[in-house]
């Protein structure tokens, strides 16, 4: 049994420099969302929503599944860049859509600065309960203000023009609403990845896993999280001006609970801290709810009620869990080392 | 050869004959939720229509393909009118139980032209925001207006005031009430929001500052369903009446299927509405007896089934009218001016605004021989258009 030569020839070493590398089977998601566009156009409002949720549940997944930020309140950013958006193009001030994802950016990634710089001298349920607290608070906020925002009836027939002059959005057969809501997600989730595979994305993992150790080796721990929440915000800001700009419509409820819970539903359901893990919890829990609400409208939450509980009883580290078990059962070993 | 040719030609005959037999027609509603009971009953309606009505709808064929709404969000709903539209070819479509989502469809209503039939929505404006949108059910405006104008001459009220659930029903109520109320010399003194909609709150410190300021009428909007129990418990627990308040407001305070959870506190609460289930007309004693003989005894038609009864009358009028070939422009003319005896009384569909044309009841709940809570009319408004539009008030003039 030799020794390695020099370190960065450890296995140890070499699995966690190449962590980071593109992997084959890492394209299949993409390959499958462009062929889904081409295979069902009817589809394709289903497939818009779905993407949009994917990209909310990565902003969810960096802050929850990467820094351990427990928050039940992420609609709260969704609804600012949705309403930004929504309000700007409403009110015929900004409408031009991709520069509109990008003020939702920011207002978004301003209210997670705010609300991070106070909420994350926290931790556990206090935290859990300022961010539901944070929500409720915008989503009463947008109510009263009814006459900028539409209040509950929401702001309705939102004009936005065409994607570069040239694309227009179709409402009943969405396909450049469809594209363009896969490319911004394209755009954001490379920037996630780079972002949770560089130093500052391990520093995080770090926190998540062992504060006090973070602490004591002299890591900035309260401004990594506040930096890593108000990119989380940010990213759930455009997903809400995806949404809003998509179904040219922005109401209540991209401020609501339920928007903030379902999320947290579908990155367990995935299996949070995985990257992929909001692609495949997504597209189950969607995909279930939409295709079982379909042919059976009265009974389908059953079907969907019954996935969790089954879910949450075998399978603690969600559907991606249940095939790194699987790998491990079977002994195949990881590619890397 | 010559075979083959007239047989290939039967095919194509026998296949464009079925396919104007066939009227394919979308439901939306929100079958699962909060408004789910809300669904049950417009479903029963609407089924109940075909089931009485099955001689008229021949020899065509009406097949009905339920989406769930699930919630209020508008992006469920929008879905589930893309599919209906684009994937199960619909020549018809109608529900929609919320506001919100009436408004977050339009853009599709219009773009995918086909006649889109409002069972239930009731924000006054909604009519304007599509050409193809038809309203069998309501605006807010109805019955708020109609009992503002009601309590200033009828039970002669000087002073109101009003506590409304905080979202756009209750907000168009307040203001309807509000304008009818005050352009008949009643005043208005205080108007309380008491909370939301989605759950039914303590309405003793919003109804206690109501007593202590001592109006005529108190006029109380809330969403019909749970919240109207707590309303009555509420009113009869701070001695409310013997303060001489009268407790006021649209049918939504007094609806049918939870009228008799109330209790007796609910004795003598006056509304204003375009249906309840104890309305004197041959109509509606068909269609109340039809349907307990359906649904069982203890169960009770409200003006939610009625929505959905008139709106699948309003379907097979067109399928009749256009012979179950349904071309959208042929159809909304077909509903222009239709008229219809409705378990609600006469009703029809204005030409100009395609919204509901109906009469208005006051009524006084009393206590009926069988023990049992009932509603009597005591005015009747005949044909009201949906003042909003009439007077073209904030959205509603964008027409």
């Amino acid at each position: 049994m030799s020794a390695p030569t020099s370190a960065h020839e450890h296995p140890a070493a070499r699995a966690l420099a190449g962590r980071h590398r593109i992997r084959l089977w890492e394209i299949i998601p993409w390959l499958l969302a462009i062929a889904f566009y081409f295979a069902f156009p009817r589809y394709l409002g289903f497939g818009t929503e779905l993407l949009v949720t994917i990209l909310f549940a990565i902003s969810l997944d960096l802050a929850l599944g990467y820094a351990g930020i427990v928050t039940l309140g992420h609609a709260a950013f969704f609804g600012a860049g949705a309403y930004t958006a929504g309000m700007l193009a409403f009110h015929h001030i900004w409408s031009e859509p991709i520069t509109g994802l990008i003020a939702a950016a920011v207002v978004a990634g301003a209210v997670g600065l705010g609300s991070g710089l106070v909420l994350l001298r926290t931790t556990g349920l206090t935290l859990l309960m300022l961010t539901l607290c944070t929500m409720a608070l915008l989503e009463e906020a947008a109510n009263l203000g009814g006459h900028y925002t539409g209040g509950f009836d929401g702001l309705p027939g939102i004009d936005i023009p065409p994607l570069f002059g040239m694309f227009e959005f179709n409402p009943l057969y969405p396909r450049v609403q469809y594209l363009y809501v896969l490319g911004v997600l394209f755009v954001c989730f490379v920037f996630v990845r780079t972002l949770v595979y560089s130093p500052f994305g391990q520093s995080l993992t770090g926190i998540r896993e062992n504060t006090l150790r973070m602490h004591a080796v002299g890591a900035p721990v309260r401004v990594r999280l506040i930096v890593c929440y108000t990119i989380s915000a940010a990213i759930a800001g455009v997903a809400g001006a995806l949404w809003a700009q998509s179904n040219a419509y922005v109401n209540l409820s991209t401020l609501g609970l339920d928007r903030a819970a379902t999320v947290l539903i579908i990155l367990v359901l995935g299996g949070y801290g995985r990257l992929y893990g909001a692609f495949v919890g997504a597209v189950a829990y969607m995909a279930l709810s939409h295709f079982l609400s379909k042919y059976f409208p009265t009974a389908w939450q059953l079907g969907l009620g019954l996935l969790l509980v089954v879910i949450a009883l075998f399978a603690r580290n969600g559907i991606l869990g249940i095939f790194e078990t699987l790998q491990r059962r079977i002994g195949i070993k990881r590619p890397s080392p | 050869m010559k075979r083959l040719i007239a047989a290939s030609a039967a095919v194509v005959i026998l296949a464009n004959w079925a396919h104007a037999q066939e009227v394919k027609v979308g439901v939306s509603l929100p079958y699962t939720g909060v408004a789910a009971e809300i669904a049950q009953q417009m479903d029963r309606g609407l089924e109940l229509y075909l089931k009485l009505n099955a001689d008229k709808i021949k020899p065509y064929k009406i097949t009905l393909i339920k989406r769930d709404t699930k919630d209020p969000a508008g992006a469920n709903a929008k879905l589930a009118l893309q599919e209906l539209l684009t994937q199960d070819n619909a020549d018809i479509v109608t529900g929609w139980v919320y506001s919100p989502n009436a408004i977050a469809i339009a853009p599709i209503v219009t773009a995918g032209k086909k006649l889109a039939i409002i069972m239930n929505a009731g924000t006054a404006h909604i009519t304007n925001l599509s050409p193809y949108y038809v309203r069998v059910s309501f605006s807010m405006w109805h019955a708020g207006f109609a009992m503002g104008e009601a309590a200033a001459k009828i039970l002669k009220a000087k002073t109101a005031a009003v506590g409304y659930t905080d979202f756009p029903p209750g907000k168009d109520s307040l203001n309807a009430f509000k304008r009818g109320f005050e352009a008949n010399g009643g005043k208005v003194i205080d108007e309380i929001p008491m909370g939301g909609a989605g759950a039914v709150p303590d309405f003793t410190p919003f109804f206690q500052r109501v007593k202590d300021q001592k109006p005529d009428v108190f006029f109380v909007f809330i969403p019909s369903g749970d919240h109207a129990a707590a309303v009555a418990k509420t009113y009869g627990a701070l001695n409310m009446r013997q303060a001489n308040i009268r407790l006021i407001g649209p049918g939504d305070v007094t609806v049918d299927n939870k009228l008799q959870d109330m209790g007796a506190a609910a004795v003598g609460i006056i509304t204003m509405h375009h249906y309840n289930a104890d309305l004197d007309n041959p109509e509606n004693k068909r269609f109340v007896a039809a349907w307990k003989k359906e649904y069982g005894a203890d169960t009770t038609p409200d003006f939610t089934s009625v929505g959905a009864y008139d709106g699948m009358a309003a379907i097979v009028h067109v399928v009749q009218t256009l012979k179950g070939k349904i071309v959208t422009d042929k159809a909304i003319d077909a509903l222009k001016g239709w008229k219809f005896s409705s378990p609600r009384g006469p009703i029809m569909i204005d030409p100009v605004t395609r919204d509901i044309v109906m009469n208005e009841y006051l009524s006084e709940v009393a206590t009926g021989p069988d023990g049992k809570l009932h509603q009597k009319v005591i005015g009747t408004i005949v044909n009201v258009k949906d003042p909003c539009k009439e007077l073209k008030i904030g959205p509603c003039a964008s027409n």
